[in-house]
């Protein structure tokens, strides 16, 4: 999955990694969007092995894009603003 | 009087803007970082512009609203990013969790606004990444600048389709095909009733039209069939046309939802009944049209008690809030009330219209191929509930974990009743309901004393 940046692409960048890999998000992007809209394609895999996942309702209520951040743990990624130097991992 | 109010969407915003003109200073708690709700959400600071561009048509009233709800911050006990993740109402507590600390709040009335989400129906491929609900889709344009894919196809039925379409066409992203499940022939035969609200019904059919005039291929009444992907992304679409042809269409995204259900873990956890209502197909809590529930001292308002939109959550809420003073033996101002009562019972037949313009399509929920995925949480498949159904949705749950997982059946609770529906050849409404478990969401594990969590 790759969103689509659409307008604001003027905001001040931000480095995050993700399992390691450098990811460039955008100040004001929620985890998800930041990811999502870099190439990390999916957010999680299935506990059940049916494949990866991205979050589905971006509003928190889902709970499908569970991603791990180092120092805070686990949170939502449709509901977390990155934060510069910020390490994620999939959930 | 100790008053809370949960949710700062329209209705919230409206209920405390009473109260605090008749001289109280409620608590007003809101998970999100800022007030406004679904329809009038902000985005984060670096990504706001301004209310024209966000809202369309309705940046009039966002501008209200959020002009309100700026007021009133700093006149009441303001708890923003703090989950309501219990609430007792024999204690009259709520309990909160704000930033991984915990704490509780006392109310002698508490008035519920929790809102709500989409309503989806699973579809093969539903769980792979680049499909999301509608509301997810608009999310994104709205609050972060971002279309869900480059080539996006929305699926299913609603106003929000058609909204959500418009958006995105007007934001610059690509639309692939808006399939709608709804035909023409229902469409059309619920306008005289959309016409009592020329406003809504013209919106509607702006937005409808304004996506048809961009050469977007529109279709009514289809039945999707599957979503298409490989291992990395979406890839298409299929469904079968109203004249029963099979066809597919390119797309690495899907939005799909079909209307919308109220978010009332909190009303059910509070021990308000619930019915079923056949016209929403939802299962509602129950309370009046002044917003008092059978349970004395909790109220309920918006789109969390009854699926109006934001116009009747703004009324509702203020409803409420009068009822709430009222019960208190304050004055209360009756020529607004009665000016909020006949604003309601007007909007609630244009609602009873929408709902029938655009049909929750049971059978393409009670269908479900076997080999689909139910409950996403659990990885669960329609065929697995199907074999160990029996006449009661909980004891099924119980069986086959559906609806236990980290979403407690927000998700698959629609599709997962009629899917059992119809396995056991009952109605619907017969077979009970997801009830709301505390936490209503999941917390992080160390916010959460086994001691709370028992209480
Ligand atoms: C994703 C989405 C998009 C929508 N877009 C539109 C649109 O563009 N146009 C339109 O007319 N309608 C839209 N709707 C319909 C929308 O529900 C109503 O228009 C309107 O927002 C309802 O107002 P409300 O005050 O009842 O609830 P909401 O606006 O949904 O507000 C509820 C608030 O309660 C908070 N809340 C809920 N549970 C808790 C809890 N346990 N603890 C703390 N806080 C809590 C939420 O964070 C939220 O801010 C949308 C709905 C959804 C779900
Ligand atoms: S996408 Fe649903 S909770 Fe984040």
């Amino acid at each position: 999955m790759k969103l689509l940046r659409l307008r604001d692409t003027d905001r001040p960048r931000l480095a995050l990694t993700l399992d390691g890999k450098p990811i460039e998000a955008l100040d004001g992007d929620t985890l998800l969007t930041a990811l999502l809209a870099a190439d990390a394609v999916f957010l999680r895999r299935s506990e059940f092995g049916d494949g990866p996942r991205a979050g589905f309702c971006l509003m928190g209520a889902c709970q499908d894009c569970w991603v791990e951040v180092e120092g805070t743990g686990r949170v939502r990624a449709c509901v977390t603003l990155a934060v510069d130097g910020m390490k994620v991992r999939r959930g | 009087m100790k008053i809370a109010v949960v949710g700062a969407g329209p209705a919230g915003v409206r209920a405390v803007e009473v109260l605090v003109a008749a001289g109280h200073r409620p608590i007003w708690i809101d998970e999100a970082p800022d007030g406004g709700g679904r329809i009038y959400q902000r985005p984060p600071a670096a990504l706001r512009r301004n209310a024209r561009e966000l809202y369309g048509f309705e940046s009039t009233k966002a501008a209200a609203l959020h002009g309100c709800l700026d007021r009133l911050k700093p006149l009441v006990d303001w708890r923003p990013e703090t989950l309501v993740w219990h609430i007792h109402p024999g204690r009259k507590t709520l309990y909160m969790l704000n930033g991984g600390m915990q704490a509780t709040a006392a109310y002698d009335a508490v008035l519920l606004c929790t809102g709500a989400m989409d309503r989806v129906i699973p579809l093969q491929g539903w769980t792979q990444p680049g499909v999301t609900t509608l509301g997810a889709a608009q999310i994104a344009v709205k609050a972060q600048g971002c279309a869900i894919g480059h080539r996006v196809a929305l699926v299913g039925t609603g106003p929000l389709l058609w909204l959500v379409a418009h958006q995105y066409a007007k934001a610059g992203a690509q639309v692939a095909v808006v399939i709608d499940t709804t035909s023409l022939a229902s469409l059309a035969a619920a306008a005289p009733g959309l016409l009592r609200d020329s406003i809504t019904f013209a919106k509607g059919l702006y937005y409808m039209g304004s996506v048809k005039a961009r050469g977007i291929p529109t279709v009514h009444g289809a039945i999707p069939l599957a979503i298409e992907h490989d291992e990395t992304a979406v890839t298409g679409v299929r469904f079968r046309d109203a004249r029963g042809r099979e066809q597919r269409v390119a797309c690495d995204a899907v939005g799909m939802g079909w209307g919308l259900k109220p978010e009332s873990q909190l009303a059910d956890l509070a021990g308000i009944p619930f019915d079923f209502d056949p016209l929403q197909h939802n299962w509602l809590p129950e309370r009046d049209a002044t917003g008092r529930t059978p349970v004395a001292s909790h109220y309920l308002a918006g789109d969390g008690a009854s699926i109006g939109g934001a116009a009747v959550a703004e009324l509702a809420g203020a409803r409420a809030a009068w009822a709430i003073l009222q019960d208190a033996g304050r004055a209360i101002d009756t020529a607004a009330v009665r000016r909020l009562d006949r604003a309601l019972a007007r909007q609630r037949k244009i609602r009873a219209a929408l709902e029938r313009a655009f049909p929750f399509p049971v059978r393409l929920a009670a269908d479900l191929a076997d080999d689909i995925i139910l409950c996403r949480c659990e990885g669960l498949r329609a065929g697995e509930l199907r074999a160990a159904a029996v006449s009661d949705l909980n004891r099924t749950k119980a069986l086959t974990r559906t609806g236990m997982g980290r979403c407690q059946g927000r998700i698959c609770g629609v599709a997962a009743s009629e899917v059992l529906a119809a396995a056991v050849n009952q109605e619907t409404a017969t077979l009970g309901r997801l009830r709301g478990q505390p936490p209503v969401k999941p917390m992080p594990v160390t916010s959460l004393p086994a001691r709370e969590h028992a209480a």
